[in-house]
């Protein structure tokens, strides 16, 4: 389990453990966990310094498999231990898993708040709309009348979007792939690593065994070029082969519409993307499926005071002012008398 | 602990020495009443006397005035001898309003002195604090030494000069009466006027206003024709040394930082505010300079996990609370019990179940602290006698927990946590430190390495090179810490870590009786804050020729090795709890012997008359 070697130049096996990994065959976290462990050499950071936190679910499992530092937790509050470890250490580069029900089931409030609070540390939410690790009851993200052994009439409830939720908690990175679109998940992640502040990263991950096929509406060959839209700063919303077709923001319906470039619709009519606007990201976020695509990448950044680096600052600021701690004098304030 | 006081009129202008007195301000929950006890209590304070307090306050931030739920007490039993709680019953009572009277009364001792503002007994007060017809106008008072003095008048032709709205300077009223109680004890008044000066620096007007009342108080006594009701209480013999004023919730923050400095470590609190815990919260966010850092989480759950994230990278995880907030933390702390991560916990208890009676205290928590956990999950559990022993108990929880790398659970209550006693201010040098350790060798390491003494596992924080691995709350195998589902090794880890807390025994000292001999007739058993009540119970039995002996625990789990044969020293053990009898259980399922519980659970408290009553009681009933 542990590990003494320290290589200058690491590669994708530097960061696999020596554990077993056990998921079902043919889990899309198998491809996740591919994906981080051949980008993880590429950001640069000393394993030492690089902690997996993750809460309860088959996500959670993930910190097992990474040779770094890693803590699987209890349900849902991972973000809690993350702010500790981050209160403790700033330095440390910290890596959230969690999963549907465990981030917006059970961790719901602790999501919120890591959002709102800006912590230094990407998050990993892996979202395949059902109960894996409990074999198959309905999650927050499941559709409306989801059929499962809970909900043999189906389901009542209206599923949460995850990353319009961290929109509308105040995130100020919110990004979007899919499992097994390894050169754009690589990509989110580099991104998510270089931002300073909760990097929010949902994925979108097949369970075959509970709910197969749950995103092959956009993901599979056939519909892959027509249904996903890959957003990027400063670029027109394209999507479509040969970027054929564009989704443009009626000002005054203030809702998108497609545009189609070989049916006489311009270019220049298609918005052009800024990922510092926040009501261009809800409105991606909030478009019907099948009629319009789904958006993924990099869905909005903006740079704020992180958390962690605002109690650092504190600590500074206080030891500036009050010198050199003195636990004497401090048990003797307060108004003493000598007998 | 003060004796009967004779408050009788007496000669007229000596002021009359007594051993020692207890004093009761009450009024609304606006009238300043907290305040003025805490000067009271400075001043008792200055002139060397012992003393201890209690304060009472509302459930309601703002009750309506004038009504009985709306008010707000405070109690200080001051002597020239040592005080050990705040005192039974009253010999002053000072009642702002009619409420307050009604309420109080029925603790005043019989013949004591009644200091009432008249100028509250308006027929409105009267009717909401209940009264058909006022009591002063009757004889429903001729029990007792009355002060009747329009308080409300004086103190606003008092501050006229000042120049405040009517309403104001009525708020002055409190001041009026500590000058008067001033002026009864023979206490100075500058040290008031000083700290007026530093509380109101901004507000100068206010200065003045609450100076003139205070002096005009004092005056009166003076020009009036009360100096029959004038007392001196010599200051008490105490070890020499440095002393300061100190409440509960204050020796425990100020407990924590020295925990930090004694071990090397920076501190991370979480904490989530509930009553009566958050002043603990309140006073460490203060010591950022120190290395305190303070996290004011979304909730317990959250409080709890990032003091253990904390720990986990190195700092040392401190949390604090009360029942409800326990309850919510119970399964994160289960995960640092099995990842064995040190991690401090301050359960500040007060009345439960569920909400409960959050500003009333109750030793409610014991056997939530000890056993309230999912599997087979022992934790260290301590519990502080006095205000000043919670900073002790505090800085041995935190040894305790960095050295077994495990959970501590530190029991104070709502009464030591608001109460306040005068407190030795240890030297930094008579403090032991214990420095802590990190792994940094990688060679043989695996995360639960032991060491073979204390069974505590390696702590080895994320940033050390060469120590990379994981752990969780999935049972680990006890040879490499890898996941381990193997049935043995199950049976062996959860043995490891109960003998790990449970070797804590060697680590502590032996039980020591407080009070009386080794063995005999009868113990009294107590733990937490009934110290000082049952000291003086089991002085006083003892003073009036009764076997019987005193043995106060600060250890709950494990407990001091000799207890069992201690316990079995003597005849008969009676342990009074201040909840439905929490700790005897524990004692009968551990030692199989027949304690005996004296349960009070009224949110109150024990009074020192009512155990020496219980001791008399079981001692005739064991000899019958």
């Amino acid at each position: 389990m542990n590990d003494t070697i320290a290589p200058e130049a690491l590669t994708r096996k530097d960061f696999m453990s020596d554990q077993e990994v056990r998921w079902c065959p043919g889990c899309g976290d198998y491809s996740i966990l591919a994906t981080v462990q051949r980008v993880m050499p590429d950001l640069g950071i000393a394993r030492e310094n690089m902690v997996w936190i993750s809460g309860i679910g088959c996500s959670s499992r993930f910190p097992y498999y990474m040779n770094t530092y890693g803590f699987h937790t209890i349900h849902g509050r991972a973000p809690a231990f993350a702010m500790g470890v981050k209160a403790a250490n700033p330095d440390l580069s910290v890596w959230l898993v969690t999963g549907d029900g465990d981030g917006l089931s059970i961790g719901g409030n602790h999501l919120l708040h890591l959002l709102r609070r800006n912590l230094d540390v990407n998050l990993l939410l892996f979202n395949n709309r059902i109960y894996g690790l409990t074999k198959g009851q309905y999650s927050p993200t499941s559709e409306v009348g989801k059929v499962t052994k809970s909900t043999p009439g189906g389901s009542a409830d209206h599923p949460v979007d995850p990353s319009a939720f961290a929109l509308g908690c105040g995130a100020s990175f919110v990004a979007r792939a899919v499992d097994v679109d390894a050169p754009n998940l690589g990509e989110v992640l580099k991104q998510a690593n270089a931002h300073r502040g909760t990097s929010f990263i949902e994925i979108y991950q097949n369970c075959p065994v509970f709910n197969d096929g749950a995103f092959d509406g956009f993901t599979d060959k056939a519909h892959k070029l027509d249904r996903q839209l890959h957003v990027e700063h400063g670029k027109p919303l394209l999507f479509g082969k040969d970027n054929q077709r564009g989704l443009r923001m009626n000002p005054s319906s203030l809702r998108f519409e497609i545009v189609e470039l070989e049916n006489g619709g311009s270019e220049a009519d298609v918005t052009v993307y800024d990922e510092t606007n926040v009501a261009l990201a809800q409105a991606l976020l909030r478009l019907p499926f099948p009629e319009f695509p789904v958006a993924l990448g990099v869905l909005h950044r903006t740079q704020r005071e992180t958390y962690d680096h605002a109690l650092q600052t504190q600590r500074e600021k206080a030891k500036a002012s009050n010198g050199t701690p003195d636990l004497e004098k401090l048990l003797n304030s307060g108004g003493t008398w000598k007998v | 602990m003060a004796q009967p006081v004779p408050v009788t009129p007496d000669d007229p202008n000596t002021p009359k020495s007594l051993a020692g007195a207890i004093v009761r301000f009450a009024g609304d929950s606006g009238d300043g009443m907290q305040v003025t006890g805490s000067q009271f209590t400075v001043a008792a304070a200055l002139a060397r006397n012992d003393l201890a307090t209690f304060p009472d306050f509302p459930a309601e931030i703002r009750a309506p005035a004038g009504t009985t739920f709306g008010v707000s007490g405070f109690q200080i039993n001051f002597a020239s001898r040592d005080v050990f709680t705040p005192g039974d019953a009253p010999d002053v009572l000072v009642a702002m309003n009619p409420a307050a009277l009604k309420v109080n009364l029925p603790d005043l001792k019989p013949g004591g002195l009644l200091v009432l503002n008249s100028g509250a007994f308006t027929a409105g007060n009267l009717k909401k604090a209940g009264y058909g017809e006022s009591p002063l106008d009757n004889d429903s008072l001729s029990g007792f030494q009355v002060l009747s003095i329009d308080i409300s008048k004086l103190t606003v032709a008092a501050v006229k000069e000042a120049g405040l709205s009517t309403k104001d300077a009525n708020r002055c009223k409190n001041f009026w009466t500590l000058g008067l109680m001033f002026w009864i004890y023979g206490r100075p008044l500058e040290p008031t006027i000083q700290w007026l000066e530093r509380k109101f620096a901004k507000k100068p007007e206010l200065v003045q206003a609450n100076t003139l009342a205070l002096k005009a108080g004092h005056a009166f006594g003076e020009t009036a024709e009360v100096s029959h009701y004038r007392y001196q209480v010599p200051a008490a013999p105490v070890d020499p040394g440095v002393y300061r004023n100190i409440s509960g919730n204050q020796a425990t923050a100020l407990g924590v930082v020295a925990a930090g400095q004694l071990s090397g470590l920076q501190v991370v609190l979480g904490a989530y505010p509930i009553t009566p815990a958050s002043d603990v919260l309140h006073e460490l966010s203060r010591y950022k300079h120190f290395g305190v850092t303070t996290i004011q989480a979304e909730d317990e759950i959250a409080a709890c996990c990032a003091a253990i994230g904390a720990s986990y990278a190195g700092s040392l995880g401190v949390t604090s609370t009360s029942g409800p907030g326990m309850a919510l933390k119970m399964e994160a702390i289960g995960l640092a019990i099995a990842v064995e991560l040190p991690l401090l916990i301050l359960d500040i208890q007060r009345a439960g179940p569920s909400t409960g009676m959050p500003t009333k205290t109750e030793q409610s928590d014991l056997l939530q602290a000890v056993y309230g956990r999912n599997g087979e999950a022992p934790v260290a559990v301590l519990a502080a006698a006095t205000p000043g022993d919670c900073f002790y108990t505090v800085v041995e929880g935190a040894r305790l927990a960095t050295k077994y790398m495990t959970p501590v659970i530190v029991l104070t209550d709502g009464y030591l946590g608001n109460g306040a006693e005068p407190w030795k201010v240890p030297k930094v040098a008579d403090l032991t430190p214990f420095p802590v350790k990190f792994r940094t060798d990688p060679e043989g390491f695996h995360p639960f390495k032991r060491d073979e003494q204390t069974l505590a596992r390696n702590w080895a924080v994320p940033g050390t090179p060469g120590l990379l691995h994981r752990i969780g709350g999935i049972e680990k195998s006890f040879d490499s810490g890898n996941i381990s589902y193997d049935p043995q090794n199950h049976a062996k880890m959860s043995q490891v870590r109960a003998d790990k807390i449970a070797g804590i025994a060697n680590d502590i000292p032996e039980a020591k009786i407080d009070v009386g001999n080794d063995r005999g007739k009868l113990l009294v058993l107590g733990w937490g804050s009934t110290y000082g009540a049952i000291r003086e119970a089991v002085q006083n039995c003892r003073s009036a020729g009764h076997d019987v002996s005193h043995l106060h625990l600060r250890y709950i789990n494990p407990f001091p090795r000799n207890l069992g044969q201690l316990l079995r020293q003597f005849d008969h053990v009676l342990v009074p709890e201040m909840n439905m009898g929490q700790l005897v259980k524990v004692l009968r399922s551990e030692f199989l012997i027949p304690a005996e519980s004296y349960a009070k659970i009224q949110g109150q408290p024990f009074k020192i008359g009512e155990l020496e009553a219980r001791i008399k009681q079981t001692l005739a009933s064991k000899e019958s």
